[in-house]
């Protein structure tokens, strides 16, 4: 695309025209016909390949697969909550004076950031092998399986595995607001809480928001590792789908859609409630 | 006679480096009251020490008769609790060098939260008052604009109206012209000027003798965290005592 465009100024008493033309950008039409070319190959082959499209077409709204998609999206959201919290208490608590608080904090990220959240879902599934029941000593007490079930199992290791990691952000958040933004606060006579939730936390958010953005996204995609322990997420529904009618690529393309339009949705999201936080930047 | 400030003895050490040797200073009702001083004499220490923004290790601060941060039960001090704190710190008001206005709200909203957090003033109310503070402040018209859209006299002028909306006994100033243009000066100035008029007791630290000369009762020499000359205003200015008041008198003129 080689546009030109007139520019007219005054040297001395005459005037004088130029042509100006544009660049032309060779690289992008080479590498748009690469990539083009590249998907024809893609879709050429999964369309000859052994998959029945129809059928993808047909389970994508069936209510098993519907029910695990609204599962996956539970379990996104309570342990993005129960994350967020823990977050932020471990942030607090690592700027904190106490030194029995920071400590533990630090003690709690260091723990959770280390073990694989893989290796956390198996370990809270089975603690029922190692405390047979639960509950308060000569008042009340409950088999442990009874209470951690897979939903339970799947909360308590993504939600405090996210906590570890949310808390650096929120840190880092709460850092980035200027030391005299507290002091005003102070000043004008309100409590560290007051302080903390009116002027510094709104703040933060330009900083926390974009990255937690992120981690929810992750987090969609971490809890089908739940369906190893058979938490009914939208992959566990498939693969009982495909157990009994052997259509396995069929069904996981249809897991990949639901994916894909929920990260699609939230990305949407994340960019509404970034210039939300962001608008009072602007000038 | 009763003061309202009453500073007694106050001691600040910052680790091993001894910020405070014992401060001393009464102000009287409707005074006004310029510190002057080198860098690192402690005046801001001194101002942040009065509303506990540091705690002072020694020493104690009345605003009014209270006792800043404490409780005198018998002949002992108990530590306040922080609400209670907060609420002695919500009659002193600080006017910062680097404004400090909270970025994420208007103009408005800066003068507002003190009295709707703090005071619980209804939302309406408050919005009135603070309408008529930033009209004082020559500002009515910028009511609805961030910080960001804001000149640093601009902001400095909302900073003091935020400090007025808590009607307080006392009005604290770090510097409040230190970080402006030089043409920006004389506007925040004259506002502070309006103050002085209006009966409020005000330490100022500044390095505007000018304006030290015109409006303060009083004007403190402060050098290594010490007070090292006070008197009156123009007397201090023209017929300083202390060799060290004289040498950072020329220094400050010399420039
Ligand atoms: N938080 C702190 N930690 C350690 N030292 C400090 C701290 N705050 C102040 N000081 C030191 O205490 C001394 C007095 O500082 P202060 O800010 O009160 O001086 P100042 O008179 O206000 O100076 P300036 O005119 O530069 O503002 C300085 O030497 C400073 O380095
Ligand atoms: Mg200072």
């Amino acid at each position: 695309m080689s546009h030109s465009t007139k520019v007219s100024h005054l040297s001395g008493s005459e005037k004088v025209t130029y042509r100006i033309s544009g660049k032309v950008h060779y690289g992008r039409y080479f590498s748009a016909a690469l990539i083009f070319l590249g998907l024809a190959l893609i879709v050429r082959a999964f369309w000859v390949g052994h998959i029945r499209w129809e059928l993808v077409g047909d389970y994508l709204f069936g209510p098993s697969i519907i029910n695990g998609i609204i599962n996956t999206l539970i379990l996104t959201a309570a342990a993005m909550v129960v994350g967020i919290v823990l977050g932020l208490a471990a942030a607090l608590m690592t700027l904190s004076q106490n030194p029995v608080l920071n400590l533990s904090a630090r003690a709690y990220i260091m723990v959770f950031r280390s073990v694989p959240v893989l290796l956390q879902l198996l370990i809270w599934y089975n603690l029922g092998l190692v405390f047979p029941t639960i509950g308060i000593p000569g008042l009340f007490s409950v088999p442990t399986t009874d209470v951690v079930t897979p939903f339970i199992a799947s909360l308590l290791a993504f939600g405090i595995m996210q906590g570890s990691y949310t808390s650096e952000v929120i840190r880092a958040g709460l850092l980035s607001v200027s030391r005299g933004q507290s002091e005003a606060a102070t000043a004008i006579g309100m409590t560290r809480m007051q302080s903390l939730r009116r002027i510094i936390i709104p703040q933060a958010m330009v900083v926390i928001i974009p990255p937690i953005g992120n981690e929810v996204i992750g987090m969609v995609k971490y809890t089908s590792i739940a369906s190893i322990i058979q938490y009914k997420d939208v992959i566990y529904s498939a693969q009982t789908i495909y157990y009994t009618n052997g259509r396995v690529i069929e069904l996981l393309m249809v897991c990949a859609f639901w994916y894909l339009l929920v990260v699609i949705v939230l990305s949407i999201l994340q960019r509404y409630v970034e210039n939300y936080f962001g608008r009072h930047h602007k000038r | 006679m009763t003061f309202t400030v009453e500073i007694r003895d106050l001691q600040k050490h910052y680790g091993t480096f001894h910020a405070l040797r014992g401060v001393s200073l009464e102000i009287g009702q409707g005074e006004v009251v310029c510190i002057i001083g080198p860098s690192g004499s402690g005046k801001s220490t001194l101002l942040r020490c009065i509303n506990q923004l540091e705690t002072p290790n020694a020493g104690i601060v009345r605003v009014n008769g209270d006792i800043i941060g404490y409780r005198l039960e018998g002949d002992e001090l108990h530590a306040l609790p922080d609400r209670s704190l907060a609420q002695q710190r919500s009659r002193i008001g600080m006017v910062f060098q680097q404004f400090n206005l909270f970025a994420h709200k208007t103009a408005l909203e800066n003068v507002m939260e003190g009295p709707v957090i703090v005071r619980r003033i209804a939302q309406s109310e408050a919005r009135q008052r603070g309408l008529e503070l930033l009209e004082r402040v020559g500002l009515a018209d910028k009511a609805d604009s961030y910080p960001a859209q804001l000149s640093g006299g601009q902001q400095q002028r909302v900073a003091i109206a935020r400090a007025m909306a808590m009607d307080p006994v006392l009005l604290l100033f770090d510097e409040p012209t230190s970080a402006l243009d030089p043409e920006l000066v004389s506007e925040v100035l004259q506002t502070m000027r309006e103050l002085t008029k209006s009966g409020l007791t005000m330490i100022v630290v500044t390095h505007e003798l000018g304006f030290a000369r015109d409006v303060a009762d009083r004007i403190v020499f402060m050098d290594q965290g010490q007070i090292v000359e006070a008197g009156d205003a123009r007397d201090l200015l023209i017929n300083p005592r202390h060799p060290r008041t004289q040498e950072f008198l020329a220094a400050v003129r010399s420039h």
